[in-house]
């Protein structure tokens, strides 16, 4: 079926959207690249809520990950390393009907774009934001990250990394004006999907830092978490996440957390020995810079004409009769 | 000679010197207020029928030392009988505050020799007697350089009105004026409702009162007075500096959406419009930087209506991935250039246009963009207007230059009269045919049918990677290259709508001057001074400086010489180093040499203040023998 008599049908109420509608090129990531794992669970989001493919954003920088707009059926911006965030701002300002994701990785969002980050996370704009941490700069093959481990042997740390490595969530958790913080890794589709789906119900600016698997440049590194269950410390809550009785079994490092205490977010963030998994910080009740911008007189030609000749008329000089 | 200063009072009607134009400096430390005196002097000129033309004096730092040659702060004023384009030549009379901001301008030969000088008095009696000393220095200098020095008890006069007269001495000193120049005190009663119109009655009475007392002293105290034919103007007109005449065409233009950066001399536009943009429905956004800012409004444009960033040199170079990126996924974006003194930091409050080369082959790779100058203060209005519908039709970035001699300069316009179709059209949400092409590029114009987020079947991702009709990634050389040849089509489209210059004066002649952007009027009036003398030189002048329209080379070929003028720097062939095989030209000449194929001559001057036309005419002349 072509895709405009499936939209057809499905305002008709005969169709839902299938998962394939929102799915666009085929992905040419590596194999077992997390990125296919995030595409999948935010195709499965998407579906779930049944928005409309034309009402959808999806933004990013450059790198693997930002590659992803591609993959999606939707409207996309695939624009400059390190500028997702300010371009979706722009698109959200005078487009609140736009269902805004980005998506950005450890490099275009915790090196080049450091600096909009901190702000958009203060702007608060109502979008989700999937940072895919794969602790490498992977596009242009092998180079350290913020984000690396201290010692990656990478093709700009041949002898090992020397600094420590940037914690994202610890960086973000000290922004000002916070919204939503979640962690979570790409290899427990259950929870990837919940905390994406979460994002993006949440109004607000929405930060996922999502653990990302580079099969090609950074093999061993989440291996050992994957293997040792008790290696992720999954927190739940009833407004955070909440394990089904299969994932309950196998996760057995579990505690309650209130996503609203931020005290209790950054002292989890900062001491746990564990990767904390789940919503780590939530509060609905931020202002959106786009609400708070919204001018009270709507654009018309009208408005323009009269709001013009107002002004003109401060710097008229009138003849004098 | 100086002026006795008449202790007895004289009757109102002193007799008055007809004259035909006069340049007026009025000068003080920063904080004194003596650009707000005049900018109300130039306005209350400009309401009784005056062409004037305003030029803001800038200290670099916000509070300069007092007292100081650099800290200057005030207002040149070129006041006549007829429409002015320029700041002129030397100052007729200049009012100083204190005789270190005198003697900046002095230093600069600013003041025409033998002008009339009103010094604040007050300094000779001061405690500090350094002070005392230097005071007299200058003023005995004055008189020795054949100044015609008065001396004003400007502080004395004010403290019988007000307690402090640092907050109050300019519209003593505006009362001087009114006087002087013969001008109406119920104009200038007006004015000052105007300008103190959000304040209190109390402080309104006050600054009428130390006006009043400011004329009836010049009245009771000068000898001089001057008298200049106004033409009481027919129509209504507007009086704003290049700044706000872009603000009010960001507002004009219905562009929805301005993000910025705060960079002198740019930024007095945006507070403008932050301050009246949403009474339209628009909004500013301050971004982080000016990165963010472009980004900013290539998403908005992406999502919706072309928008705006507005920025100067430092800011404009740090945008051009940006504008990169605008290009190549053939987004609509303005980019405004308040150009200043560059590179680097250089010179923030003072004028250059030194940005023209970069602003044309800016940015990286092969980007094709528009690049447009505003003349005249009028003309900062209808280019964003012209900018925006560019940027629309072609889906491209139009990067629009103004600079820091318009963005403070204040001339009178025609008040314009709103048209709807100066407006974007409403944003197109209808859903596009199934087989609908991103980048469904006409073959013989490049354009594109722009669709937008919430059109159903439009969905595509735009990238910034090379891309095929279907805005897929291309990965190979032919895709790209028709991309790459159906983005530079467009320009060669748009020049074939642009209508050759016009030439002031003869189609033919000795010497053809070229300039382009706020230099038109100084140019314009020293052709024009030429031309009196029986010389046969003319001017045109470039407003779309890429692409630039079809008959530029013919023009000039009727020419025996072609000279370029601009505000930057282009080396002379009198240095001795220099010789043809390492000349840098200036950035127009660079154009315009490798555009046309005609030896052109060039001269750039980059200084503190705008070209003057009497600098102008001297080249000329030189260029003549
Ligand atoms: C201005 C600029 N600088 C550098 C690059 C080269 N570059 C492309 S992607 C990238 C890093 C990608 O790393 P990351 O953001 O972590 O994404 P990943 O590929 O790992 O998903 C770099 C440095 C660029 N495209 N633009
Ligand atoms: S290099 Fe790494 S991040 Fe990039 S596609 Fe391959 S596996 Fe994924
Ligand atoms: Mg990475």
């Amino acid at each position: 079926m072509t895709a405009r008599a499936t939209e057809i049908l499905r305002r008709a109420g005969a169709e839902q959207h299938s998962l394939e509608d929102y799915a666009g090129c085929v992905p040419r990531w590596c194999t077992g690249c997390g990125d296919n794992a995030i595409l999948a669970a935010v195709q499965k989001v998407c579906r779930e809520e049944q928005l409309p493919l034309e009402k959808i954003v999806f933004v990013s920088g450059i790198g693997c990950s930002s590659r992803f707009p591609h993959y999606m059926g939707t409207y996309g911006f695939h624009g400059l390393h390190g500028r997702a965030l300010p371009v979706a701002e722009g698109i959200k300002m005078r487009r609140p009907d736009l269902h805004v994701f980005v998506n950005t990785g450890d490099g275009d969002c915790c090196s080049i774009g450091a600096a909009h980050w901190v702000h958009a996370t203060r702007y608060n704009m109502n979008m989700t934001v999937m940072m895919h941490d794969n602790n490498i700069y992977g596009l242009t093959k092998n180079q350290a990250s913020p984000t690396s481990p201290m010692g990656t042997r990478s093709n700009t740390t041949p002898r090992g990394s020397v600094l420590e490595p940037f914690d994202p969530l610890q960086a973000t958790l000290g922004f000002s004006n916070l919204s939503f913080v979640a962690q979570v890794p790409d290899w427990i589709p259950e929870l990837l999907f919940q905390v994406i789906h979460e994002a993006h119900k949440h109004r607000g600016f929405s930060f996922i830092r999502i653990l990302q698997r580079c099969p090609e440049f950074q093999a061993n590194r989440w291996e050992p978490c994957m293997q040792d269950p008790a290696s992720v410390r999954i927190l739940t809550h009833e407004n955070g996440v909440k394990l089904s009785p299969t994932l309950a079994r196998a996760y057995k490092n579990n505690q309650e957390h209130d996503p609203s205490d931020l005290v209790e977010a950054r002292r989890i963030v900062g001491t746990s020995e564990e990767i904390p998994v789940g919503i780590i910080y939530r509060n609905p009740d931020v202002p959106c810079y786009e609400d708070m911008r919204k001018p009270d007189r709507l654009y018309t030609p009208d408005h323009v004409k009269s709001g013009l000749e107002e002004e003109l008329d401060k710097f008229t000089i009138w003849p004098r009769d | 000679m100086s002026v006795a200063i008449k202790k007895q009072a004289t009757p109102v009607s002193k007799p008055a010197h007809e004259i035909d134009e006069h340049i007026v400096e009025i000068l003080s430390d920063s904080g004194e207020g003596a650009q707000k005196c005049g900018q109300s002097f130039g306005a209350i000129s400009a309401r009784l029928g005056y062409g004037i033309w305003t030029v803001e004096i800038i200290p670099a730092e916000i509070q300069p030392p007092a007292r100081s040659v650099d800290g200057a702060s005030g207002n040149r004023i070129r006041v006549a009988s007829r429409r002015i384009t320029n700041g002129g030549d030397k100052a007729d009379l200049a009012v100083a505050f204190n005789e270190q901001v005198l003697r900046g301008r002095l230093n600069a030969n600013e003041l025409k020799p033998g002008s009339i000088i009103l010094l604040e008095d007050k300094w000779r009696h001061d405690d500090d007697p350094s002070i005392a000393a230097s005071y007299v220095a200058v003023y005995d200098e004055l008189l020795e350089r054949g100044f015609d020095a008065i001396e004003i008890p400007m502080e004395t006069e004010c403290l019988k009105i007000v307690n402090d007269p640092r907050k109050g001495k300019n519209m003593f000193v505006l009362g001087l004026l009114c006087s002087i120049y013969s001008l109406e005190v119920e104009a200038a009663h007006e004015q000052i409702r105007f300008i103190f119109g959000k304040k209190s009655e109390q402080i309104i009475i006050a600054n009428q009162r130390l006006l009043d007392a400011g004329y009836q002293w010049a009245e009771d105290n000068l000898d001089i007075k001057f008298k200049i034919q106004a033409t009481p103007p027919v129509e209504p007109s507007i009086v704003v500096n290049g700044n706000t005449s872009i603000a009010l065409g960001v507002m004009a233009s219905g562009m929805e959406v301005c993000a910025m950066y705060p960079i002198t001399p740019a930024t007095s536009a945006s507070h403008y419009l932050s301050d009246v943009f949403e009474k339209v429905g628009g909004v500013v956004h301050q971004a982080e930087d000016e990165i963010a800012a472009a980004a900013f409004a290539v998403g908005s444009s992406y999502a919706g209506k072309c928008a705006v960033t507005i920025t100067s040199g430092p800011g404009y170079s740090l945008k051009q991935e940006v504008i990169g990126l605008a290009v190549m996924a053939e987004v609509p974006l303005v980019v405004i250039d308040v150009q200043r003194g560059g590179p680097s930091t250089g010179q923030p409050t003072k004028p250059e246009q030194g940005d023209l080369l970069t602003a044309c082959f800016g940015s990286h790779g092969d980007a094709p963009k528009v690049v447009m100058a505003a003349s005249d203060i009028e003309d900062c209005f209808y280019s964003v207007i012209t900018a925006r519908r560019i940027a629309e039709a072609f889906n491209t970035v139009v990067v629009l230059l103004s600079d820091a001699n318009l963005a403070t300069a204040q001339q009178p316009f025609p008040r314009p009269e709103f048209c709807e179709e100066w407006l974007a059209a409403p944003i197109d949400q209808s859903p596009v045919d199934e087989d609908y092409l991103p980048y469904d590029w006409n073959a013989r114009s490049g354009q594109r049918r722009r669709v937008i987020p919430g059109q159903p079947n439009g969905m595509h991702t735009l990238t910034g990677l090379a891309h095929d009709r279907n805005s897929g990634v291309a990965y190979n050389l032919k895709t790209n290259k028709e991309g790459i040849r159906n983005r530079s089509l467009k320009l060669a489209a748009l020049q074939k709508t642009i209508k050759p210059p016009t030439v002031l004066g003869d189609d033919e002649g000795e010497l053809l001057v070229v300039g382009w952007g706020s230099t038109r009027g100084s140019i314009e009036e020293a052709v024009q001074r030429i031309r009196a003398d029986g010389h046969k030189v003319s001017s045109m002048h470039l407003k779309i400086l890429q692409p630039l329209a079809s008959g530029i080379r013919e023009i000039m070929q009727r020419f025996d010489k072609v000279l370029v003028v601009e505000n930057n720097w282009a080396d002379s062939m009198d240095d001795e180093l220099i010789d043809e095989d390492n000349r840098r030209y200036s950035n127009l000449g660079w154009l315009l040499r490798a555009r046309c194929l005609v030896d052109i001559d060039c001269w750039g001057e980059v200084g503190e203040q705008p070209i003057k036309p009497g600098t102008v005419e001297r080249v000329i002349r030189e260029r003549l023998n």
